[in-house]
């Protein structure tokens, strides 16, 4: 297909009208910046006075002015052009990528590899890097669940971290209460985590999908709200102390309370306080890969195939008898589910938790790992998870651009690709001597 | 409870009811038209607290000393920047979108909504910033201890919204613009058939929004004094609430559910408990959608192929 050819030969453009009115736009363009950030950007408010920093919005202007120039040129070369038409080409393709059953055999030698590494880099890693990896998988965990609800079934969860919050509550708030320890506490957390979702799902679902969004960003608000208020229960704003895991009542503590044996005497080893740190990475780890297998199974299973319906068409579904409400509870309770048993790891890893750390802002991470990774697709989410949270270690200095950068990344990524970077797969199921 | 303290808390629930009912305004007439919730809005409003307060200072600054000049100067600038911002956030973030899938307006939404939060704390740091008490005057009713309190701010608050939403009003009711606005939202394709440019219209819409919610910008930093880069989030939550309330997508809706839900907000602090009255707040958006979903004058939405 050569589009330049058809539509505008690059000899037939008439350079000084084109230039004359890329001129004209990167004017305008200039115009509106320094309209839109002259003010915010320039003149800080310091108590009731101004402070005025005219030499920030200027560059910004300028920089927009010279881009909005250079892409008003650019689309009339037949670089541009093919740009321009390669870039309409993607996103009208399809979201699902169908793969033919016989490819994809390749992948369990990558799959090995990487479980290998998984496996053996938190020996290797020092405490720091060790608390970084911790995190890092407990987003994975997020986003896996939350991929479910936004990337499979469609429905957009702003209030996740309020699912989180449950799970981890539950931990810290059944150890101090009822006593419960780390592992009883996982299953329970996780189950009411998934009972919220059920009762905030059931009325929400039923109406048109974009009032679940909005819902769900309330009930993320309420959940922090009763957590900082409720002082007699919750601790409020100081928080509430949450119990470190233990591996079959062996402790990871120096000495033991209570009669307990500390894991480093039963096994005859030197103490270490990584101990801790390694057994939560790997039993978050193997957590993890069993999300990971029971998502790509699920996917192929009537429920999973109904989710991805319905996100392609819900009125469709619907006439070919698919319980609408049933099958989005069910990805919805699944979601918040995993939500929860994440809350539990981040309760146990911390050791500590108050309400600050479940803001808006923590949930929007996740949707913005949702969304880079690639709606619904597991690989995408994951390398996105790990990007998202590795790299802005990294980029310490940058840090505080964080969340600004997250935003202008889902801005452009809706527009670039509107299906993520990576495009999810399906395999065809493919019966020989059926379809010619 | 005494009386006196009901007629307070009916003054400060009217005075808030209007302001989430100017900014409902924009979630209710982007919704109307192009059917997606427009989580930015919130922050539009969020912004327009601090243009205001950068034009009050500015102005001041410049030696301006008429306070009515300043108060109008300040709101007229403080709607074109506002107004700016909500045109180009429909140029930038959503109208590349058309007709892409259903959660990317959405996503695009949130992204633009945290560009615009943490650009905002960025360039203007995370502290809580404020206006000087420009006008002090409060009329007083009733005697001794038994008083209600009346701010002329207040008064302010309730004639401007009032006169703003009659405005409005006779725009779409009366006018060309207002009679396309409304043939686009009945039905975008005809409406395009027909010559109207709807992509104009839309931005037009999206502007008379970011307009409206810079009146409400104005108004609560004159009256409250103090904002931060985050009151865009809850006040968002709550104005949508106002217009699911009232029926999304109709226009006198969004300012009875802002009164409705602004008057239940100020009785249930005063009578009940305030540091739940945002609890108390969502938890009535959840059960509106539960048990009527069209709002009290919103027409039921039907589902067409």
């Amino acid at each position: 297909m050569p589009p330049a050819a058809v539509s505008s030969p690059a000899s037939r453009v008439r350079w000084n009208l084109v230039f004359r009115q890329a001129v004209l736009e990167a004017a305008a363009a200039f115009a509106l910046a320094l309209l839109l950030f002259g003010p915010i950007v320039g003149l800080v408010l310091d108590g009731y006075q101004i402070k005025n920093e005219w030499q920030r919005p200027l560059p910004i202007a300028t920089i927009i002015a010279v881009g909005r120039f250079l892409v008003a040129l650019a689309v009339h070369t037949p670089t541009g052009q093919a740009a321009l038409e390669r870039f309409n080409a993607r996103r009208r393709q399809p979201g699902v990528l169908v793969v033919g059953i016989s490819e994809g055999d390749r992948r369990r030698w990558w799959l090995l590899a990487v479980v290998a590494i998984s496996l053996t880099l938190p020996f290797l890693a020092s405490k720091y890097w060790l608390t970084v990896l911790i995190q890092a998988m407990i987003y994975v965990l997020l986003g896996l669940g939350l991929n479910i609800v936004v990337g499979l079934a469609g429905l957009l969860d702003l209030g996740y971290v309020a699912f989180y919050a449950v799970g981890a509550y539950g931990l810290a708030l059944g150890a101090q209460y009822l006593d419960l320890g780390f592992w009883s506490a996982l299953p329970l957390a996780a189950m009411l985590a998934a009972l919220f979702g059920g009762v905030l799902g059931f009325p929400v679902l039923r109406m048109h999908g974009d009032y679940l969004a909005i819902v769900t960003l309330g009930f993320g608000e309420i959940i922090r709200l009763v957590l900082n208020n409720w002082l007699e229960f919750t601790g409020g704003p100081n928080g509430v102390a949450a119990p470190a895991p233990q591996l079959f009542g062996l402790e990871f503590t120096r000495t033991a309370r209570d009669g307990g044996v500390p894991f480093h005497d039963y096994f005859q080893i030197a103490y270490n306080p990584l101990h801790r740190f390694i057994f939560i990475y790997l039993a978050l780890f193997l957590i993890v890969c069993l999300m990971v297998g029971v998502v790509t199974r699920l996917r192929n299973m009537p429920v999973g195939r109904a989710w991805e319906a319905l996100r392609e068409d819900e009125i469709a579904c619907r006439a070919l008898g698919i319980n609408h409400v049933l099958v989005k509870l069910s990805a919805f309770m699944m979601g918040a589910m995993v939500g929860g048993i994440a809350g539990v790891f981040f309760a146990t890893y911390q050791g500590f938790i108050n309400p600050t750390s479940f803001n808006f802002f923590e949930s929007a991470l996740i949707v913005a790992i949702v969304v880079l990774g690639g709606l619904g697709s597991t690989t995408g989410v994951i390398v996105a998870a790990l990007v998202l949270t590795i790299l802005p270690e990294l980029l310490r200095a940058f840090a505080d651009y964080r969340v600004f950068a997250f935003g202008v990344l889902m801005v452009l990524m809706m527009i670039w690709r509107p299906r993520g970077l990576m495009r999810p797969r399906r395999r065809a199921f493919e019966v020989k001597g059926l379809c010619p | 409870m005494d009386w006196h303290i009901l007629v307070q808390q009916l003054v400060n629930g009217l005075t808030l009811g209007s302001i989430y009912g100017l900014i409902a305004i924009g979630y209710t007439m982007v919704y109307g038209i192009i059917g997606m919730i427009n989580f930015a809005h919130g922050d539009v409003y969020m912004l327009s607290a601090y243009v205001t307060a950068i034009c009050l200072a500015t102005l001041f600054s410049f030696g301006v000393n008429s306070l009515p000049f300043a108060l109008l100067a300040t709101l007229v600038m403080t709607m074109v920047i506002t107004a700016t911002y909500g045109w180009t956030i429909e140029r930038i973030a959503y109208r590349p979108l058309r007709g892409s899938t259903r959660l990317a307006p959405l996503i695009s939404a949130i992204g633009v909504s945290l560009v615009l939060q943490n650009g905002v704390q960025l360039s203007q740091g995370a502290k809580t910033q404020g206006v000087p008490s420009l006008i002090p005057t409060t009329l007083r009713f009733g005697e001794g201890d038994n008083f209600v309190q009346i701010t002329l701010v207040q008064v302010m608050i309730i004639l401007v919204s009032l006169s703003s939403m009659a405005a409005l009003t006779w725009l779409i009711q009366r006018t060309s613009l207002g009679r396309q606005c409304r043939a686009t939202q009945q039905d975008r394709r005809m409406a395009a058939i027909l010559g109207i440019n709807t992509d104009r219209i839309i931005s037009t819409v999206f502007v008379i929004g970011a307009a409206m919610a810079a009146i409400a910008g104005v108004l609560v930093t004159l009256n409250y004094g103090s904002f931060d880069f985050y009151i865009g989030f809850v006040t968002g939550i709550k104005a949508f609430t106002a217009a699911v309330l009232g029926g999304i997508g109709s226009l006198p809706g969004a300012m009875l559910g802002g009164l409705i839900l602004g008057l239940s907000e100020a009785l249930f602090s005063g009578m009940v408990n305030t540091d739940y009255k945002d609890v108390f707040a969502f938890s009535l958006l959840v059960l509106v959608l539960i048990f009527r979903p069209t709002g009290l004058l919103g027409k039921p939405e039907v589902e067409k192929v």
